[in-house]
């Protein structure tokens, strides 16, 4: 049994919350005092754990980068009590086998749900479907699937993809990138690019693809999930969709919400990411389409890699920054503090929605007797400077290095079972050890 | 004086350039003479470390460094510890042990030099041979150089010459610099180009754009001609070699239409019969020989500043 006292919630209530097995057996109006034996959340926010659906773990095949265990530490201490691992695996994430495999390492790990995505197509080729069926049937139970770090860029694919998972609820997330209009490219075009003499990644790359996909989502009556939106024009084209009644949902991405193309002018490879970071104008339109729920989650986009990879030219380097321990902070900095997203807003963008539009039953549950306890609690007003080498991830990528951020995770309960204790992720130093 | 590094011509204020084109000459002068050495650089090490081939600034930037009596170790990638799949870290690190006080670069990734400058790899001095299609500032200087002795040997001012810059601005590190570079020293800028090949954005650029060669050429002062590519066509740039040099080479109907005093200059290699016909290339009014000649000047000026020199005086 666990115990929490005086915890403020999303919607300003202040209450005690007593968590028996894997369930929120008792919320209640808090009476102000700290009970022995409980958790003494005073001045703290509690919140349903985070859910992500984008996230790359790199196991198996580069485990030099991240495993799903240490992914998972890191999931722990950025307040994610569910993650999805993208297919761009070695071997990739496109059969039965691997799809289970990567669940039951989740399961070994145990400190959230790890739900596997599946590849859209073979081998991620774009050109034959992967076994969807066999995939969804599997004990992952794979609902998503994303061809992700590439684009399912044949029309035909594509449609046969959105018509396909129509039999067991599916949703094809897609990397929006027209590949011909984005040969070699390395930031985003426009007058930094120009400058610095780079080869640009339009914004219409985006949005060509996301208004091809939009259409034939509404054609065949399928789902579309597009991932990590960068761009204004892309925004507006998923509102459009929407008030279209198309069956479309969007994400974005924390760095999106706050870093722009200006950061590339050193050279740094430390911002190279793909999508690209994008101009002020762009992160603004996210930051306004997150708002209005035109962008309906917010996801990490987490992509780890080893030091080499980036500790090089720009061109050499690897595309990709590491999210998870960043993001609630970075929503917090962009969305809370300039007061376009409120408390229960943000809940809505990182564990309910998240959880509707995946099916993960146990995520994104409100508050109440009878929930999941997947549960965080942090400190809203106080702020942390993020330190690469202290990050839980097995890589060291972050664009935030030595920024200060707001919130502190001070407790993860995951499944009744606390994960992580006064900012301590469970049972870390151990396993890293061994 | 320049100090630390050259990496971009965006780093240079006016008074440095003039500075360095003022080095230059009183250096051209030397070695001008019957003893082209000079023994300021004596004891000092420059790499000319070339991830890609290119003969005419190698040999420049080696010339140079000789002629101030510099030891020069060429490493160029091919056949190299990088061809087997070395990091350019590891290089930089190989030459820092090595004791290198300079490392002249040329990469074909934008902002390889600025990488190696900024990151603790190496300790030397970093001079940007052309980085990628970024910049190239040392064919801005001895253009600018090369602009001075024709058009302006007294003054220190560009301002009322106009500088046409004709063909893949795009992907040109020698047209990224001498924008920056020419227009800081006050000069007009007008690029030349098929829509294609203009970069996103240049709007913003202190640049006016043309699509027309005929109708800017009469006006102008410099007609600086770019080496295009011929790989540009396949990926549908422009639709034919001679479709391109119809348009936007230079031919003896175009160079008749220059004024007087106006020269015509290329960075180099040409493409004879492509952005230059032959006979526009040997005209009275290029320049492109003095160009070559002047790059090692104003090498040697670069290398002298940068690695701190005796002064030129002292040299016996």
């Amino acid at each position: 049994m666990i115990k929490i006292s005086n915890a403020k919630l999303a919607d300003g209530n202040v209450v005690d919350v007593e968590i028996d097995n894997d369930l929120i057996s008792k919320v209640t109006k808090s009476s102000g005092t700290v009970s022995k034996g409980s958790i003494d959340a005073t001045g703290q926010i509690l919140l349903p754990g985070l859910v992500d659906l984008h996230t790359h773990l790199r196991e198996p095949g580069r485990e030099d980068a991240e495993t799903v265990l240490t992914g998972s530490y890191a999931a722990a201490a950025g307040g994610y009590t569910a993650i999805s691992s993208m297919a761009n695996t070695y071997p990739v994430a496109d059969t039965a086998g691997v799809v289970e495999q990567i669940y039951r390492l989740g399961k070994d790990a145990g400190l959230c749900d790890v739900n596997p995505i599946g590849a859209v197509t073979k081998g991620l080729n774009g050109e034959q479907l992967a076994e969807l069926g066999a995939m969804a049937d599997s004990i992952a139970r794979v609902r998503i699937f994303s061809d992700d770090g590439k684009c399912v860029s044949d029309p035909l694919i594509m449609r046969r993809a959105l018509e396909y998972v129509k039999t067991f609820n599916g949703i094809i997330a897609q990397h929006a990138q027209e590949p011909r209009l984005t040969i070699n490219a390395q930031m985003n075009e426009g007058s930094v690019s120009s400058r610095i003499g780079l080869p640009g990644w339009p914004a219409i790359a985006e949005e060509s693809i996301i208004a091809r996909d939009i259409l034939l989502a509404e054609h065949v009556q399928s789902r579309l999930h597009i991932c990590h939106l960068t761009t204004a024009g892309g925004v507006e084209l998923v509102r459009w969709a929407k008030k279209r009644g198309i069956n479309v949902t969007a994400e974005v991405s924390p760095h999106h919400l706050l870093l722009t193309d200006e950061l590339v002018e050193n050279y740094d490879p430390i911002y190279k990411v793909n999508p690209p970071l994008r101009t002020e104008k762009d992160v603004m339109a996210l930051r306004e389409g997150l708002a209005e729920g035109v962008i309906d989650i917010v996801a990490t986009d987490h992509a780890p890699h080893p030091e080499e990879d980036k500790d090089c030219e720009w061109q050499a380097a690897a595309f990709g920054m590491v999210g998870l321990e960043t993001s609630l902070s970075v929503v917090i900095k962009t969305m809370i503090e300039s007061k376009m997203l409120d408390w229960s807003q943000l809940v809505d963008r990182m564990s309910i929605r998240p959880a509707q539009i995946a099916g993960y039953k146990t995520q994104g549950q409100s508050i109440q007797a009878g929930s999941v306890a997947n549960l965080i609690l942090l400190d809203s007003s106080a702020f942390w400077q993020v330190d690469r080498s202290k990050l839980k991830s097995k890589s060291r990528n972050t664009p935030f290095h030595g920024m200060t951020l707001p919130g502190v995770i001070s407790q993860v309960i995951y499944n009744g079972k606390q994960t992580v204790i006064a900012g301590r992720v469970l049972n870390m130093e151990s396993d890293k050890n061994g | 004086m320049i100090t630390g590094h050259l990496l971009s011509a965006a780093d240079l204020s006016k008074d440095e350039v003039l500075n360095l084109l003022a080095t230059a000459k009183e250096l051209a002068a030397i070695t001008d003479g019957p003893n082209k050495k000079l023994p300021t650089l004596r004891g000092k090490t420059v790499v000319n470390l070339f991830f890609e081939d290119s003969t005419r600034t190698r040999i420049s930037f080696e010339t140079a460094a000789k002629r101030l009596s510099a030891d020069v170790i060429n490493f160029s990638a091919k056949g190299s510890s990088v061809s087997k799949g070395e990091s350019l870290k590891d290089t930089a690190q190989t030459l820092q042990a090595m004791g290198a006080d300079a490392v002249v670069i040329r990469h074909g990734s934008s902002g390889a030099a600025k990488r190696l400058a900024d990151t603790q790899w190496i300790q030397a001095a970093v001079i940007n041979a052309g980085d990628g299609t970024h910049e190239h500032p040392t064919q801005a200087l001895l253009d600018a150089f090369t602009i001075k002795q024709h058009l302006r040997a007294k003054e220190s001012d560009f301002s009322g010459i106009k500088v046409l810059i004709v063909g893949d601005i795009l992907h040109s590190r020698v047209a990224r610099s001498n924008i920056l570079l020419l227009s800081k020293l006050g000069a007009e800028i007008v690029l030349v180009a098929p829509p294609t090949l203009l970069p996103v954005g240049i709007e913003k650029w202190p640049v006016r754009i043309s699509y027309d060669l005929d109708s800017e050429i009469r006006e102008c002062d410099v007609v600086m001609m770019l080496r295009i590519q011929l790989e540009r066509m396949a990926d549908s740039f422009f639709p034919t070699e001679r479709e391109y040099s119809r348009r936007y080479g230079l031919n003896s109907a175009r160079l008749a239409k220059l004024k007087n005093n106006s020269i015509v200059m290329h960075p180099g290699p040409m493409n004879r019969g492509l952005e230059i016909s032959a006979d526009s290339a040997d005209d009275l009014k290029s320049v492109i020989v003095d160009q070559v000649k002047n790059g090692v000047a104003v090498r040697m000026a670069v290398l002298y500043q940068l690695l701190g020199g005796a002064p030129i005086g002292d040299s016996k």
